[in-house]
Protein backbone atom coordinates (compact mmCIF):
# COMPACT_ATOMS: atom_id res chain seq x y z
CA UNK A 1 0.00 0.00 0.00
CA UNK A 2 1.62 3.21 -1.19
CA UNK A 3 1.18 6.49 0.62
CA UNK A 4 1.40 9.45 -1.72
CA UNK A 5 1.74 12.94 -0.34
CA UNK A 6 1.72 16.20 -2.25
CA UNK A 7 0.98 19.25 -0.13
CA UNK A 8 1.68 22.93 0.33
CA UNK A 9 1.14 24.86 3.52
CA UNK A 10 2.06 28.36 4.64
CA UNK A 11 3.00 28.67 8.32
CA UNK A 12 3.90 32.33 7.96
CA UNK A 13 7.50 31.94 9.12
CA UNK A 14 8.02 28.75 7.10
CA UNK A 15 6.56 27.15 4.00
CA UNK A 16 5.90 23.55 3.22
CA UNK A 17 5.85 22.53 -0.41
CA UNK A 18 6.64 18.92 -1.05
CA UNK A 19 5.61 15.60 -2.47
CA UNK A 20 6.85 12.03 -2.12
CA UNK A 21 5.70 8.43 -2.23
CA UNK A 22 6.16 5.90 0.54
CA UNK A 23 5.95 2.47 -1.08
CA UNK A 24 5.49 0.36 2.07
CA UNK A 25 8.31 -0.82 4.31
CA UNK A 26 9.93 1.85 6.43
CA UNK A 27 10.11 5.29 4.86
CA UNK A 28 12.35 7.66 6.75
CA UNK A 29 11.77 11.40 6.58
CA UNK A 30 15.24 12.65 7.29
CA UNK A 31 16.40 16.22 7.70
CA UNK A 32 17.47 18.88 10.18
CA UNK A 33 15.19 20.15 12.96
CA UNK A 34 12.62 22.60 11.65
CA UNK A 35 12.71 21.14 8.13
CA UNK A 36 8.99 20.41 8.25
CA UNK A 37 9.12 16.65 8.89
CA UNK A 38 6.66 16.68 11.79
CA UNK A 39 4.24 18.89 9.83
CA UNK A 40 4.22 16.31 7.03
CA UNK A 41 3.39 13.53 9.48
CA UNK A 42 0.72 15.70 11.12
CA UNK A 43 -0.84 16.28 7.71
CA UNK A 44 -0.88 12.53 7.06
CA UNK A 45 -2.46 11.91 10.50
CA UNK A 46 -5.03 14.67 9.99
CA UNK A 47 -3.75 16.93 12.78
CA UNK A 48 -2.75 19.56 10.20
CA UNK A 49 -5.04 20.66 7.39
CA UNK A 50 -2.76 21.68 4.52
CA UNK A 51 -3.60 24.79 2.49
CA UNK A 52 -3.59 22.75 -0.69
CA UNK A 53 -2.72 19.29 -1.89
CA UNK A 54 -3.61 15.63 -1.87
CA UNK A 55 -2.78 12.73 0.43
CA UNK A 56 -3.84 9.20 -0.42
CA UNK A 57 -3.14 5.78 1.06
CA UNK A 58 -3.52 3.23 -1.71
CA UNK A 59 -6.87 4.08 -3.32
CA UNK A 60 -8.19 5.82 -0.22
CA UNK A 61 -8.06 9.62 -0.51
CA UNK A 62 -7.45 11.22 2.89
CA UNK A 63 -7.01 14.82 1.77
CA UNK A 64 -7.90 16.45 -1.52
CA UNK A 65 -8.32 20.18 -1.16
CA UNK A 66 -9.60 20.57 -4.71
CA UNK A 67 -12.35 18.01 -4.20
CA UNK A 68 -13.00 19.26 -0.67
CA UNK A 69 -12.03 15.96 0.95
CA UNK A 70 -10.63 15.96 4.47
CA UNK A 71 -11.02 12.74 6.46
CA UNK A 72 -11.02 13.64 10.19
CA UNK A 73 -8.21 12.36 12.41
CA UNK A 74 -10.21 9.72 14.22
CA UNK A 75 -11.36 8.06 10.99
CA UNK A 76 -7.90 7.73 9.39
CA UNK A 77 -6.55 4.75 11.37
CA UNK A 78 -3.01 6.07 11.46
CA UNK A 79 -1.04 4.76 14.44
CA UNK A 80 0.88 7.80 15.61
CA UNK A 81 3.85 7.45 17.98
CA UNK A 82 4.71 10.92 19.24
CA UNK A 83 8.15 12.09 20.24
CA UNK A 84 6.94 12.73 23.79
CA UNK A 85 4.88 9.55 24.11
CA UNK A 86 1.67 11.30 25.12
CA UNK A 87 0.41 8.51 27.33
CA UNK A 88 -2.79 9.34 29.20
CA UNK A 89 -1.57 10.14 32.73
CA UNK A 90 -4.82 9.13 34.43
CA UNK A 91 -4.92 5.64 32.90
CA UNK A 92 -2.81 2.58 33.68
CA UNK A 93 -0.59 1.10 30.98
CA UNK A 94 -3.22 -1.59 30.32
CA UNK A 95 -5.95 0.99 29.79
CA UNK A 96 -3.67 3.17 27.67
CA UNK A 97 -3.07 0.12 25.47
CA UNK A 98 -6.80 -0.61 25.26
CA UNK A 99 -7.77 2.97 24.36
CA UNK A 100 -7.75 2.34 20.61
CA UNK A 101 -10.58 -0.21 20.98
CA UNK A 102 -9.51 -2.43 18.10
CA UNK A 103 -10.93 -5.37 19.99
CA UNK A 104 -7.77 -7.30 19.22
CA UNK A 105 -6.10 -9.17 22.06
CA UNK A 106 -3.15 -7.16 23.35
CA UNK A 107 -1.14 -10.33 24.12
CA UNK A 108 0.89 -10.35 20.92
CA UNK A 109 1.84 -6.69 21.18
CA UNK A 110 2.53 -7.03 24.91
CA UNK A 111 4.93 -9.88 24.08
CA UNK A 112 6.51 -8.09 21.15
CA UNK A 113 7.32 -5.03 23.25
CA UNK A 114 7.85 -6.79 26.61
CA UNK A 115 5.11 -4.82 28.33
CA UNK A 116 3.88 -7.65 30.57
CA UNK A 117 5.45 -6.25 33.75
CA UNK A 118 4.18 -2.72 33.21
CA UNK A 119 0.44 -3.23 32.73
CA UNK A 120 -0.77 -2.07 36.15
CA UNK A 121 1.53 0.96 36.36
CA UNK A 122 0.66 4.59 35.68
CA UNK A 123 2.75 6.49 33.08
CA UNK A 124 4.38 8.67 35.77
CA UNK A 125 6.01 5.49 37.11
CA UNK A 126 7.61 4.51 33.79
CA UNK A 127 11.09 5.30 32.49
CA UNK A 128 11.44 7.20 29.23
CA UNK A 129 12.18 4.03 27.27
CA UNK A 130 9.24 2.18 28.82
CA UNK A 131 6.92 5.08 27.99
CA UNK A 132 7.93 4.94 24.34
CA UNK A 133 7.41 1.16 24.22
CA UNK A 134 3.90 1.62 25.65
CA UNK A 135 3.22 4.43 23.16
CA UNK A 136 4.27 2.14 20.30
CA UNK A 137 2.09 -0.65 21.67
CA UNK A 138 -0.89 1.66 22.04
CA UNK A 139 -0.57 2.80 18.43
CA UNK A 140 -0.24 -0.82 17.21
CA UNK A 141 -3.34 -1.88 19.13
CA UNK A 142 -5.54 0.76 17.50
CA UNK A 143 -5.60 -1.45 14.37
CA UNK A 144 -3.75 1.09 12.22
CA UNK A 145 -3.25 0.92 8.47
CA UNK A 146 0.10 2.59 8.88
CA UNK A 147 2.47 3.64 11.65
CA UNK A 148 3.68 7.23 11.93
CA UNK A 149 6.69 7.57 14.20
CA UNK A 150 7.85 11.10 14.92
CA UNK A 151 11.35 10.90 16.38
CA UNK A 152 10.29 8.22 18.84
CA UNK A 153 13.82 8.00 20.23
CA UNK A 154 14.78 11.68 20.27
CA UNK A 155 13.84 12.24 23.91
CA UNK A 156 15.87 9.25 25.11
CA UNK A 157 19.52 9.06 26.15
CA UNK A 158 21.84 6.79 24.12
CA UNK A 159 21.44 3.87 26.55
CA UNK A 160 17.64 3.95 26.29
CA UNK A 161 17.86 4.31 22.51
CA UNK A 162 19.90 1.13 22.31
CA UNK A 163 17.21 -0.49 24.48
CA UNK A 164 14.37 0.46 22.08
CA UNK A 165 16.03 -0.12 18.72
CA UNK A 166 15.85 -3.93 18.84
CA UNK A 167 12.09 -3.63 19.52
CA UNK A 168 11.70 -1.40 16.48
CA UNK A 169 13.61 -3.92 14.35
CA UNK A 170 11.30 -6.69 15.54
CA UNK A 171 8.22 -4.59 15.01
CA UNK A 172 9.18 -3.75 11.45
CA UNK A 173 9.98 -7.38 10.72
CA UNK A 174 6.88 -8.88 12.36
CA UNK A 175 3.99 -6.51 11.78
CA UNK A 176 4.58 -5.75 8.07
CA UNK A 177 2.90 -2.39 8.62
CA UNK A 178 4.09 0.45 6.44
CA UNK A 179 5.95 2.92 8.62
CA UNK A 180 6.79 6.60 8.25
CA UNK A 181 9.78 7.22 10.47
CA UNK A 182 10.79 10.82 11.17
CA UNK A 183 14.32 11.36 12.39
CA UNK A 184 17.29 13.63 12.27
CA UNK A 185 19.59 10.83 13.47
CA UNK A 186 21.33 9.28 10.46
CA UNK A 187 22.17 6.07 12.32
CA UNK A 188 18.55 5.26 13.14
CA UNK A 189 17.51 6.01 9.59
CA UNK A 190 20.19 3.81 8.04
CA UNK A 191 19.41 1.01 10.42
CA UNK A 192 15.62 0.95 10.05
CA UNK A 193 14.62 2.52 6.75
CA UNK A 194 14.05 0.98 3.36
CA UNK A 195 13.14 4.25 1.65
CA UNK A 196 14.67 7.59 2.40
CA UNK A 197 13.16 11.05 1.84
CA UNK A 198 15.56 13.92 2.49
CA UNK A 199 13.68 17.04 3.62
CA UNK A 200 15.11 20.49 4.11
CA UNK A 201 13.42 23.88 4.37
CA UNK A 202 9.98 22.38 3.71
CA UNK A 203 11.05 20.74 0.44
CA UNK A 204 12.14 17.28 -0.64
CA UNK A 205 15.82 17.35 -1.59
CA UNK A 206 15.94 13.79 -2.79
CA UNK A 207 14.12 10.53 -2.28
CA UNK A 208 14.80 6.89 -3.07
CA UNK A 209 15.64 3.42 -1.72
CA UNK A 210 17.98 3.69 1.24
CA UNK A 211 20.67 1.51 -0.37
CA UNK A 212 21.06 4.05 -3.16
CA UNK A 213 20.79 7.05 -0.88
CA UNK A 214 23.16 6.01 1.92
CA UNK A 215 26.12 7.71 0.26
CA UNK A 216 24.29 11.02 -0.12
CA UNK A 217 26.39 13.74 1.51
CA UNK A 218 23.40 14.98 3.51
CA UNK A 219 23.26 11.69 5.37
CA UNK A 220 26.81 10.33 5.16
CA UNK A 221 28.23 13.56 6.55
CA UNK A 222 25.79 13.49 9.42
CA UNK A 223 26.81 10.14 10.89
CA UNK A 224 28.92 10.82 13.95
CA UNK A 225 32.43 9.35 13.77
CA UNK A 226 32.31 7.53 17.10
CA UNK A 227 31.13 5.49 18.79
CA UNK A 228 29.10 3.53 16.31
CA UNK A 229 27.90 0.14 17.30
CA UNK A 230 25.04 -2.26 17.40
CA UNK A 231 23.05 -3.95 20.09
CA UNK A 232 21.64 -7.37 19.33
CA UNK A 233 19.54 -9.57 21.50
CA UNK A 234 20.18 -13.16 22.47
CA UNK A 235 19.19 -15.90 24.88
CA UNK A 236 21.67 -17.40 27.32
CA UNK A 237 22.27 -21.11 26.73
CA UNK A 238 23.97 -23.80 28.76
CA UNK A 239 27.19 -23.00 30.63
CA UNK A 240 30.11 -24.53 28.75
CA UNK A 241 32.62 -26.85 30.41
CA UNK A 242 35.41 -24.30 30.01
CA UNK A 243 33.43 -21.52 31.71
CA UNK A 244 32.24 -19.75 28.58
CA UNK A 245 28.62 -18.73 28.25
CA UNK A 246 26.78 -19.53 25.06
CA UNK A 247 24.34 -16.89 23.79
CA UNK A 248 22.02 -17.67 20.90
CA UNK A 249 21.23 -14.61 18.83
CA UNK A 250 19.02 -14.53 15.76
CA UNK A 251 22.09 -14.43 13.51
CA UNK A 252 24.10 -17.20 15.14
CA UNK A 253 25.76 -18.50 18.31
CA UNK A 254 28.16 -16.37 20.33
CA UNK A 255 30.40 -17.22 23.27
CA UNK A 256 31.23 -14.87 26.12
CA UNK A 257 33.54 -15.27 29.06
CA UNK A 258 32.61 -13.95 32.52
CA UNK A 259 28.96 -13.49 31.60
CA UNK A 260 26.54 -13.57 34.54
CA UNK A 261 22.95 -14.68 33.93
CA UNK A 262 20.99 -17.87 33.96
CA UNK A 263 20.10 -20.10 30.99
CA UNK A 264 16.99 -18.88 29.19
CA UNK A 265 17.50 -15.23 30.13
CA UNK A 266 17.34 -12.61 27.39
CA UNK A 267 20.40 -10.43 27.17
CA UNK A 268 21.55 -7.54 25.01
CA UNK A 269 24.97 -7.78 23.39
CA UNK A 270 26.82 -4.74 22.20
CA UNK A 271 29.15 -5.00 19.21
CA UNK A 272 31.19 -1.89 18.49
CA UNK A 273 31.75 -1.01 14.84
CA UNK A 274 35.52 -1.25 15.39
CA UNK A 275 35.11 -4.68 17.02
CA UNK A 276 34.12 -6.38 13.77
CA UNK A 277 36.68 -7.87 11.40
CA UNK A 278 35.47 -8.95 7.98
CA UNK A 279 36.87 -11.74 5.88
CA UNK A 280 35.87 -13.36 2.61
CA UNK A 281 37.06 -16.75 3.90
CA UNK A 282 38.20 -17.86 7.30
CA UNK A 283 41.83 -18.93 7.70
CA UNK A 284 42.28 -22.62 8.51
CA UNK A 285 43.30 -21.88 12.07
CA UNK A 286 41.51 -18.98 13.69
CA UNK A 287 42.10 -17.64 17.15
CA UNK A 288 38.64 -16.21 17.59
CA UNK A 289 35.46 -17.51 19.23
CA UNK A 290 32.74 -15.60 17.51
CA UNK A 291 32.12 -15.73 13.80
CA UNK A 292 28.84 -14.73 12.16
CA UNK A 293 27.74 -15.23 8.56
CA UNK A 294 26.80 -11.80 7.30
CA UNK A 295 25.58 -10.13 4.11
CA UNK A 296 26.68 -6.65 3.06
CA UNK A 297 23.70 -4.33 3.04
CA UNK A 298 25.04 -0.85 2.38
CA UNK A 299 28.33 1.00 2.44
CA UNK A 300 29.33 4.56 2.91
CA UNK A 301 32.70 6.22 2.56
CA UNK A 302 33.59 9.21 4.71
CA UNK A 303 37.21 10.30 4.60
CA UNK A 304 39.44 7.24 4.89
CA UNK A 305 36.82 5.21 6.75
CA UNK A 306 34.14 2.97 5.31
CA UNK A 307 31.03 2.31 7.37
CA UNK A 308 29.36 -0.95 6.36
CA UNK A 309 25.84 -2.04 7.15
CA UNK A 310 25.64 -5.83 7.58
CA UNK A 311 22.83 -8.29 8.10
CA UNK A 312 23.25 -11.37 10.24
CA UNK A 313 19.91 -13.11 9.85
CA UNK A 314 17.34 -10.55 11.00
CA UNK A 315 19.94 -8.61 13.02
CA UNK A 316 21.73 -5.65 11.56
CA UNK A 317 25.33 -4.83 12.40
CA UNK A 318 27.44 -1.82 11.61
CA UNK A 319 31.15 -2.32 10.93
CA UNK A 320 33.82 0.23 10.26
CA UNK A 321 36.96 -0.44 8.27
CA UNK A 322 39.84 1.58 6.95
CA UNK A 323 39.34 2.38 3.30
CA UNK A 324 42.33 0.29 2.22
CA UNK A 325 41.04 -2.75 4.14
CA UNK A 326 37.63 -2.34 2.51
CA UNK A 327 39.22 -2.16 -0.95
CA UNK A 328 41.02 -5.47 -0.35
CA UNK A 329 37.63 -7.10 0.30
CA UNK A 330 36.10 -5.66 -2.92
CA UNK A 331 32.93 -4.89 -0.99
CA UNK A 332 29.60 -4.80 -2.78
CA UNK A 333 25.98 -4.98 -1.55
CA UNK A 334 24.72 -8.54 -1.26
CA UNK A 335 28.19 -9.95 -0.75
CA UNK A 336 28.46 -12.78 1.78
CA UNK A 337 31.24 -12.48 4.34
CA UNK A 338 32.43 -13.88 7.64
CA UNK A 339 32.36 -11.37 10.49
CA UNK A 340 34.70 -12.01 13.40
CA UNK A 341 33.12 -10.10 16.27
CA UNK A 342 33.90 -9.33 19.90
CA UNK A 343 30.55 -8.87 21.65
CA UNK A 344 30.21 -7.49 25.17
CA UNK A 345 27.31 -7.97 27.52
CA UNK A 346 25.29 -4.79 28.07
CA UNK A 347 23.98 -4.06 31.53
CA UNK B 1 -23.77 32.11 67.75
CA UNK B 2 -26.92 30.38 68.83
CA UNK B 3 -28.92 28.43 66.30
CA UNK B 4 -31.92 28.47 68.67
CA UNK B 5 -32.31 32.11 67.77
CA UNK B 6 -33.49 31.09 64.30
CA UNK B 7 -37.24 31.14 63.85
CA UNK B 8 -39.11 29.11 61.20
CA UNK B 9 -38.81 32.04 58.76
CA UNK B 10 -35.01 32.04 59.06
CA UNK B 11 -34.78 28.25 58.67
CA UNK B 12 -36.93 28.58 55.59
CA UNK B 13 -34.40 31.10 54.22
CA UNK B 14 -31.53 28.64 54.87
CA UNK B 15 -33.36 25.80 53.09
CA UNK B 16 -34.29 28.08 50.20
CA UNK B 17 -30.73 29.36 49.85
CA UNK B 18 -29.37 25.81 49.69
CA UNK B 19 -31.95 24.81 47.07
CA UNK B 20 -31.48 27.95 44.96
CA UNK B 21 -27.67 27.65 45.06
CA UNK B 22 -27.67 23.93 44.29
CA UNK B 23 -30.00 24.32 41.31
CA UNK B 24 -28.07 27.39 40.08
CA UNK B 25 -24.77 25.45 40.24
CA UNK B 26 -26.03 22.23 38.66
CA UNK B 27 -27.84 23.98 35.82
CA UNK B 28 -24.97 26.34 34.97
CA UNK B 29 -22.34 23.56 35.15
CA UNK B 30 -22.82 22.01 31.67
CA UNK B 31 -23.10 25.43 30.02
CA UNK B 32 -20.11 26.68 32.01
CA UNK B 33 -17.98 23.71 30.94
CA UNK B 34 -18.98 24.23 27.31
CA UNK B 35 -18.16 27.96 27.39
CA UNK B 36 -14.89 27.29 29.24
CA UNK B 37 -13.93 24.66 26.62
CA UNK B 38 -14.76 27.02 23.78
CA UNK B 39 -12.73 29.84 25.34
CA UNK B 40 -9.78 27.57 26.14
CA UNK B 41 -9.58 25.50 22.96
CA UNK B 42 -11.26 27.26 20.04
CA UNK B 43 -10.37 30.41 18.17
CA UNK B 44 -13.46 31.99 16.59
CA UNK B 45 -14.78 35.44 15.75
CA UNK B 46 -16.37 36.90 18.87
CA UNK B 47 -13.98 35.06 21.22
CA UNK B 48 -13.10 38.28 23.09
CA UNK B 49 -16.76 39.34 23.14
CA UNK B 50 -17.88 36.03 24.68
CA UNK B 51 -15.10 36.25 27.24
CA UNK B 52 -16.19 39.79 28.15
CA UNK B 53 -19.83 38.81 28.36
CA UNK B 54 -19.06 35.91 30.71
CA UNK B 55 -17.05 38.19 32.99
CA UNK B 56 -19.53 41.07 32.97
CA UNK B 57 -21.45 39.99 36.12
CA UNK B 58 -18.12 39.96 37.98
CA UNK B 59 -17.43 43.65 37.29
CA UNK B 60 -20.92 45.15 36.93
CA UNK B 61 -22.72 46.37 40.06
CA UNK B 62 -25.02 43.44 41.02
CA UNK B 63 -27.97 45.82 40.98
CA UNK B 64 -27.31 46.46 37.29
CA UNK B 65 -27.17 42.72 36.55
CA UNK B 66 -30.44 42.26 38.44
CA UNK B 67 -32.06 45.12 36.54
CA UNK B 68 -30.91 43.69 33.19
CA UNK B 69 -32.38 40.31 34.16
CA UNK B 70 -35.64 42.03 35.05
CA UNK B 71 -35.72 43.84 31.71
CA UNK B 72 -34.99 40.62 29.84
CA UNK B 73 -36.86 37.98 31.87
CA UNK B 74 -39.53 40.01 33.72
CA UNK B 75 -43.18 39.35 32.84
CA UNK B 76 -43.03 42.25 30.38
CA UNK B 77 -39.43 41.60 29.41
CA UNK B 78 -38.55 40.54 25.87
CA UNK B 79 -37.79 36.91 26.75
CA UNK B 80 -40.00 36.77 29.85
CA UNK B 81 -43.22 37.70 27.98
CA UNK B 82 -42.46 35.09 25.32
CA UNK B 83 -41.78 32.39 27.93
CA UNK B 84 -45.10 33.16 29.66
CA UNK B 85 -47.07 33.18 26.41
CA UNK B 86 -45.50 30.04 25.00
CA UNK B 87 -44.93 27.86 28.08
CA UNK B 88 -46.91 29.67 30.77
CA UNK B 89 -43.55 29.99 32.54
CA UNK B 90 -43.04 32.86 34.97
CA UNK B 91 -39.57 33.48 36.35
CA UNK B 92 -39.79 36.95 37.88
CA UNK B 93 -40.42 36.92 41.65
CA UNK B 94 -40.17 33.11 41.80
CA UNK B 95 -37.44 30.96 43.35
CA UNK B 96 -36.44 29.89 39.81
CA UNK B 97 -35.69 33.55 39.14
CA UNK B 98 -33.53 33.63 42.27
CA UNK B 99 -31.66 30.58 40.94
CA UNK B 100 -31.13 32.30 37.59
CA UNK B 101 -29.79 35.44 39.27
CA UNK B 102 -27.47 33.37 41.45
CA UNK B 103 -26.36 31.28 38.46
CA UNK B 104 -25.55 34.34 36.35
CA UNK B 105 -23.57 35.93 39.17
CA UNK B 106 -21.61 32.72 39.86
CA UNK B 107 -21.02 31.93 36.17
CA UNK B 108 -17.75 33.89 35.77
CA UNK B 109 -16.15 32.10 38.73
CA UNK B 110 -17.22 28.71 37.37
CA UNK B 111 -15.97 29.42 33.85
CA UNK B 112 -12.64 30.79 35.09
CA UNK B 113 -11.93 27.73 37.24
CA UNK B 114 -12.90 25.25 34.52
CA UNK B 115 -11.03 27.15 31.82
CA UNK B 116 -7.83 27.12 33.89
CA UNK B 117 -8.23 23.36 34.38
CA UNK B 118 -8.76 22.79 30.64
CA UNK B 119 -5.77 24.95 29.73
CA UNK B 120 -3.61 22.81 32.01
CA UNK B 121 -4.44 19.73 29.91
CA UNK B 122 -1.90 19.16 27.12
CA UNK B 123 -3.85 19.42 23.82
CA UNK B 124 -1.36 16.85 22.52
CA UNK B 125 -3.12 14.24 24.67
CA UNK B 126 -6.40 15.05 22.93
CA UNK B 127 -4.67 14.80 19.54
CA UNK B 128 -3.23 11.44 20.55
CA UNK B 129 -6.68 10.19 21.54
CA UNK B 130 -8.07 11.29 18.17
CA UNK B 131 -5.34 9.39 16.27
CA UNK B 132 -6.43 6.30 18.24
CA UNK B 133 -9.88 6.60 16.69
CA UNK B 134 -11.76 8.56 19.36
CA UNK B 135 -14.38 11.07 18.20
CA UNK B 136 -14.38 14.59 19.67
CA UNK B 137 -17.06 13.68 22.17
CA UNK B 138 -15.23 10.55 23.26
CA UNK B 139 -11.94 12.48 23.56
CA UNK B 140 -13.68 14.99 25.83
CA UNK B 141 -15.38 12.34 27.97
CA UNK B 142 -12.40 9.98 28.34
CA UNK B 143 -9.39 12.32 28.34
CA UNK B 144 -10.31 15.96 28.99
CA UNK B 145 -13.08 15.44 31.55
CA UNK B 146 -11.22 12.99 33.83
CA UNK B 147 -8.17 15.28 33.81
CA UNK B 148 -10.16 18.43 34.65
CA UNK B 149 -12.57 16.69 37.05
CA UNK B 150 -11.07 18.01 40.31
CA UNK B 151 -10.72 21.49 38.79
CA UNK B 152 -14.32 21.32 37.67
CA UNK B 153 -15.49 20.30 41.15
CA UNK B 154 -13.48 23.14 42.65
CA UNK B 155 -15.14 25.58 40.25
CA UNK B 156 -18.57 24.20 41.12
CA UNK B 157 -17.92 24.57 44.86
CA UNK B 158 -16.84 28.18 44.35
CA UNK B 159 -19.92 28.87 42.22
CA UNK B 160 -22.13 27.32 44.92
CA UNK B 161 -20.60 29.56 47.59
CA UNK B 162 -20.99 32.62 45.41
CA UNK B 163 -24.66 31.70 44.76
CA UNK B 164 -25.24 31.32 48.54
CA UNK B 165 -24.02 34.89 49.05
CA UNK B 166 -25.79 36.54 46.13
CA UNK B 167 -27.84 39.53 47.23
CA UNK B 168 -27.89 42.58 44.94
CA UNK B 169 -28.98 40.97 41.68
CA UNK B 170 -31.44 38.67 43.45
CA UNK B 171 -33.27 41.36 45.40
CA UNK B 172 -33.46 43.58 42.30
CA UNK B 173 -34.73 40.81 40.02
CA UNK B 174 -37.01 38.77 42.29
CA UNK B 175 -37.33 40.92 45.48
CA UNK B 176 -37.37 39.18 48.89
CA UNK B 177 -40.59 37.18 49.20
CA UNK B 178 -40.54 34.84 52.22
CA UNK B 179 -40.57 31.19 51.16
CA UNK B 180 -40.08 32.10 47.49
CA UNK B 181 -37.09 34.41 47.05
CA UNK B 182 -35.99 35.33 50.60
CA UNK B 183 -32.49 33.79 50.70
CA UNK B 184 -29.99 34.03 53.59
CA UNK B 185 -28.51 37.42 52.59
CA UNK B 186 -31.99 38.90 52.12
CA UNK B 187 -33.07 37.41 55.46
CA UNK B 188 -30.06 39.01 57.16
CA UNK B 189 -30.92 42.33 55.58
CA UNK B 190 -34.59 42.04 56.55
CA UNK B 191 -33.79 40.99 60.12
CA UNK B 192 -31.46 43.95 60.47
CA UNK B 193 -34.40 46.27 59.80
CA UNK B 194 -36.29 44.91 62.84
CA UNK B 195 -35.11 45.90 66.34
CA UNK B 196 -34.34 42.94 68.62
CA UNK B 197 -33.47 40.45 65.86
CA UNK B 198 -29.69 40.85 66.29
CA UNK B 199 -29.35 37.26 67.57
CA UNK B 200 -31.02 35.86 64.46
CA UNK B 201 -28.75 38.05 62.31
CA UNK B 202 -25.73 36.68 64.14
CA UNK B 203 -26.85 33.08 63.62
CA UNK B 204 -27.44 33.62 59.90
CA UNK B 205 -24.08 35.38 59.57
CA UNK B 206 -22.46 32.38 61.28
CA UNK B 207 -24.07 29.99 58.79
CA UNK B 208 -22.90 32.16 55.88
CA UNK B 209 -19.33 32.22 57.16
CA UNK B 210 -19.32 28.45 57.77
CA UNK B 211 -20.62 27.65 54.27
CA UNK B 212 -18.23 30.10 52.59
CA UNK B 213 -15.21 28.85 54.57
CA UNK B 214 -16.02 25.19 53.92
CA UNK B 215 -16.42 25.94 50.21
CA UNK B 216 -13.07 27.72 49.94
CA UNK B 217 -11.23 24.96 51.84
CA UNK B 218 -12.86 22.23 49.77
CA UNK B 219 -12.13 24.13 46.57
CA UNK B 220 -8.43 24.49 47.50
CA UNK B 221 -8.12 20.81 48.37
CA UNK B 222 -9.70 19.79 45.07
CA UNK B 223 -7.42 22.17 43.14
CA UNK B 224 -4.37 20.54 44.72
CA UNK B 225 -5.67 17.13 43.73
CA UNK B 226 -6.19 18.40 40.19
CA UNK B 227 -2.54 19.42 39.96
CA UNK B 228 -1.38 16.01 41.21
CA UNK B 229 -3.71 14.19 38.87
CA UNK B 230 -2.46 15.96 35.76
CA UNK B 231 1.11 15.27 36.87
CA UNK B 232 0.04 11.59 36.89
CA UNK B 233 1.13 10.60 40.38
Amino acid sequence: MTLSVCITHDFGAAQLDLGFEAPGGVTALYGPSGAGKTSVVNAVAGLLKPDAGRIALGGDVLVDTEAGVFVPVHKRRMGYVFQDGRLFPHLTVARNLAYGRSGASPDKVVDLLDLGGLLTRYPARLSGGEKQRVAIGRALLSDPRMLLMDEPLASLDPGRKAEILPYLDRLVAETKLPVIYVSHAAEEVLRLATTLVLIEGGRVLEAGPVAEMAGHPAIAGAVPEAPVGTVIEGVIGAKQADGLTEVTAAGGRLYLSDAPGTPGERVALGIGAEEITLAAELPAALGALNVLDVTVDAMRLSGQTVTIGLRAGPDRLTARLARRAALQLELRPGQRLKAIVRPVLRG
Amino acid sequence: MDLDQLGPAEWEAVRLSLRVSLVATLVSLPLGVFVAYALARWRFPGHALLNGLVHLPLVLPPVVTGYLLLVLLGRRGALGAWLEETFGLVIAFRWTGAAIAAGVMAFPLLVRAVRLAIEAVDPGLEDAAATLGASRVRVFLTVTLPLIWPGLLAGAVLAFAKAMGEFGATITFVAAIPGETLTIPSAIYTALQVPGREDAVLALVGISIAVAMAAVLLSEALARRAARRIAGT
